[in-house]
């Protein structure tokens, strides 16, 4: 951890202005989420810095409350994927035999369904709450977190300190978290920060096909499906949050290279 | 007229990364000097880490893994190497210096046919491919590999790695370079092909006049191939001279030390009534190969006795200790201990079955978890097997770490910030906590430097002592073995072709496998690979040696 390069930095600070922003929305948001505070697409000025927005709700504390939801909308699903993706790709791993093949395959199948035809589907019939939100988008994702953890244990798996834990006879749960887990700690953490902007699109992506975060509550998306009409009269009130997204987006990327590339060196790798 | 290959005081740096340290620079080579004249062969020996193969890559100015010459020269026909650029550097390699590299079946592209690779240094120089192929089969005949008109249109993993090691020789010496560097090329062989490949190499070098510098950590090895041998420890030289007189009569300690190892004896101890390991006509076979690794093997071990297993690699010696820990339930027969009939999977074996038996593995770095402390690694075992926590826990680890002589200082380091040799130790230590019955040691001194490796030895011969404890002893080095064995099994191609009493198995008449296991183990001193070759030549008629 000696010496942070430029572009981590850049990421680190953008990030976690975001993640401040998010946490801060209550005291730092000028108007409250909902609240009607000026005309029709005013444009900006000293009360209102990003202008209003269809209905004339301040864009600039839309955005911060939006961010607060998209952030922790992502975070939570990322969590979501990662506890069973994990989880089941560890026990694949060290298990082998049908349990590994019934659960690869299963997860094979998922994975030939489009991650977002499967999530409008599933959502279509469902009552689209926060928590079936996450609920819905941590599963599709982790099929995609089983297939990373189940690859990193199997290389962990037959190596002689593994053998030695089950010559020991100790079990499942011990393989799993005291010597598995800690040695597939560091690309499981650079993924997870991959993983996490591929949520805050994907929640965005949901919420503009109105499919996702629901009114009153708004997020990036859904901020971008309210104003995407401003722009064929040269309101730039969309673009904000579109801006957003790509911004955290390429920050927190920055952070998960550097972290990968710190762990993935030659020497410093499981060391 | 000046030397062939003359350095200079070359220092040679690099830069570490210590866990949770500012990165320093370390110096890797440290003011050695050297002259190697043309059609002369210099050895490099030393310990890993000596620098021995850093000097030799200097010859070709290359610096592996960030490895930076920072002082000396080399020069080369008198021509400093270091200032000539990359342009002069592309003249010099594959061309003027070539390399032989220590894996031969890492070195190659799996994918290209033989022949393509030997003459691929050859053709950019502008030579003709059909004089670059007729170089070659020269060579491979000259080499003695099978059909040399045709080997070259096969695929590396269509030769086996004693063969593989020889074309790549071929590959240095073809395109007539002046000067060779042979990197521990027969380090990865068994003894027996060892010596193929040795003969082999020494005819070249004869043959064809070129010098070569001979890196090895094996004074056995390079003894029969050098005319000068430089002794190296830690980046510095240690004596260099003639072959004839580092070996018989070295003037450092270290060089004697390093001639004199394998000072470790063993009284052969005559073997009790009952036996601790049964082995009952124990037929294996991996699941999906229609091939039996182990052929109705039966051995015995009485309790606080070595036995030692031998044989190449394939023997089927690392198979043996899969399925007497249970890793690999055996087709037929059945493993006994201690007059109980073990389980032949590892699943139905009781804990105390599992404490009785424990097992320490070649490699010592991937043996222990890396994000787990010495007290983790050793204290396990003891959480495990008696339920001890907390002080007493502690008392007992320091108690292990004592005995394996480091001391308690050592219980919260991690892996990475151990030695080769106090990695080894600890897997003893964390085999020794469970209070076994057994050891299974699968050639667990052959990854180490001799010295180390000794030190090693002499650790498990007093626990031996200590705590009755006996050992399944699994290598290939025949040294090893006379150290520590009280009985042998030689094994050679899942079978056991001989075994007994070690005094009974090492002296004749031998059958035709042992004495060829026997005689190839180098022997220090000159002229021993002309004999041997001699020998067989003489026993053997033209053009059927195995």
């Amino acid at each position: 951890m000696s010496r942070i390069p430029l572009s981590a930095l850049i990421g680190l600070v953008i990030t976690a202005a975001f993640f401040g922003a998010a946490l801060l929305a209550p005291w730092i948001a000028p108007y409250g989420m909902a609240e009607v505070a000026g005309g029709v697409w005013d444009p900006s000025s000293p009360e209102h810095w990003l202008g209003t927005d269809s209905i004339g709700r301040d864009l600039l504390s839309r955005m911060i409350w939006g961010g607060r939801i998209t952030i922790f909308v992502a975070l939570a699903a990322t969590l979501v994927a990662f506890a069973t993706g994990v989880f089941l790709g560890f026990l694949a791993a060290v298990s082998g035999g049908w349990v590994d093949q019934a659960l690869s395959r299963l997860v094979d199948l998922l994975m030939s369904i489009p991650a977002l035809i499967m999530a409008l589907v599933i959502l279509s019939v469902m009552p689209v709450t926060l928590p079936v939100l996450i609920a819905v988008m941590g599963l599709i994702e982790a099929t995609r977190v089983f297939r990373l953890s189940r690859a990193v244990a199997a290389d962990i798996e037959v190596m002689d300190y593994v053998e030695a834990a089950r010559l020991r006879g100790e079990g499942m749960v011990w393989v799993i978290f005291r010597e598995i887990l800690p040695n597939a700690l560091s690309p499981l953490v650079a993924e997870a920060g991959l993983r996490f902007i591929f949520m805050v699109l994907f929640i965005s992506t949901l919420s503009f096909l109105g499919l996702g975060v629901q009114p009153p509550l708004a997020d990036w998306g859904g901020i971008v499906r309210e104003n995407k009409d401003g722009i064929v009269y040269g309101v730039p009130a969309a673009l904000f949050p579109a801006v957003a997204v790509a911004a955290l987006a390429i920050s927190v990327n920055l952070v998960a290279d550097w972290i990968l590339t710190r762990t993935s060196s030659l020497k410093g790798g499981r060391g | 007229m000046s030397a062939l290959l003359e350095i200079d005081d070359l220092r040679i740096e690099a830069t570490s990364y210590p866990p949770g340290e500012k990165p320093r620079d370390v110096t890797i080579v440290d003011g050695v000097s050297l002259r190697l004249e043309r059609g002369r062969v210099m050895g490099l020996i030393g310990e890993s880490g000596a620098g021995k193969s850093t000097i030799g890559l200097s010859a070709m100015a290359y610096g592996r893994g960030g490895v930076r010459i920072t002082g000396g020269a080399v020069r080369l026909n008198g021509t400093d190497i270091l200032s000539g650029g990359a342009r002069g550097l592309r003249r010099l390699r594959g061309k003027a210096v070539t390399y032989v590299a220590q894996s031969a079946a890492a070195a190659f592209n799996p994918a290209r046919r033989l022949m393509e690779q030997v003459i691929e240094t050859t053709l950019a120089q502008g030579i003709p491919r059909s004089e670059a192929e007729a170089r070659a089969v020269t060579l491979f005949a000259r080499l003695g590999l099978p059909d040399p008109d045709t080997i070259g249109s096969r695929y590396p993993h269509q030769v086996s790695g004693g063969q593989l090691q020889r074309v790549m020789t071929a590959m240095a010496l073809c395109p007539g370079p002046e000067l060779v560097i042979f990197d521990e090329p027969t380090t990865a062989l068994d003894v027996t092909t060892q010596i193929e490949v040795l003969a082999a190499i020494k005819e070249a070098i004869r043959d064809t006049g070129v010098a070569a510098l001979y890196i090895t950590h094996d004074l056995a090895v390079v003894a029969q191939v050098a005319d000068d041998i430089m002794v190296l420890r830690h980046g510095k030289m240690v004596e260099c001279g003639a072959t004839a007189q580092i070996i018989g009569a070295p003037r450092e300690d270290y060089t004697r030390a390093l001639v004199s190892v394998r000072q470790v004896t063993h009284p052969e101890k005559s073997a009790a009534a009952d036996p601790l390991l049964r082995i009952e006509a124990v037929t294996a076979r991996y699941r999906g190969l229609a091939l039996d690794v182990l052929k109705d093997i039966t051995l015995d071990l009485a309790p606080g006795r070595t036995l030692a297993v031998v044989g190449e690699s394939g023997s089927g010696k690392s198979t043996l200790a899969r399925v007497i820990t249970g890793l690999l339930p055996p087709a037929a027969g059945s493993v006994r201990f201690d007059g109980r009939d073990l389980s032949p999977a590892l699943s139905g074996r009781s804990k105390n079955d599992l404490r009785e038996l424990q097992m320490i593995y070649q490699m010592a770095d991937t043996a222990m978890n890396p994000r787990q402390t010495v007290a983790t690694i050793i204290g396990r075992p003891l959480e495990f097997y008696f339920g001890l926590r907390g002080a007493e826990r502690d008392r007992r680890v320091a108690e292990l770490l004592d005995e394996i002589e480091l001391g308690k200082g050592f219980s919260d380091r991690y892996p990475a910030e151990l030695s080769g040799g106090q990695k080894q130790r600890v897997c003893i230590a964390r085999a020794l906590a469970a209070r076994p019955r057994l050891i299974i040691c699968d050639e667990v001194t052959s990854a180490l430097d001799p010295l180390v490796a000794d030190g090693i030895l002499r650790l498990l011969q007093r626990l031996q002592q200590e705590e009755g404890v006996a050992y399944l002893f699994i290598t290939h080095d025949i040294a090893t073995v006379r150290a520590i064995a009280d009985e042998i099994a030689v094994m050679h191609r899942g079978r056991v072709v001989r075994q007994g009493p070690k005094a009974q198995v090492l002296s004749p008449p031998f059958d035709d496998y042992t004495e060829l296991l026997l005689a190839s183990v180098p022997e220090m001193r000159e002229g021993w690979l002309e004999e041997v070759i001699a020998t067989r030549k003489a026993a053997t008629p033209e053009g059927t040696r195995a």
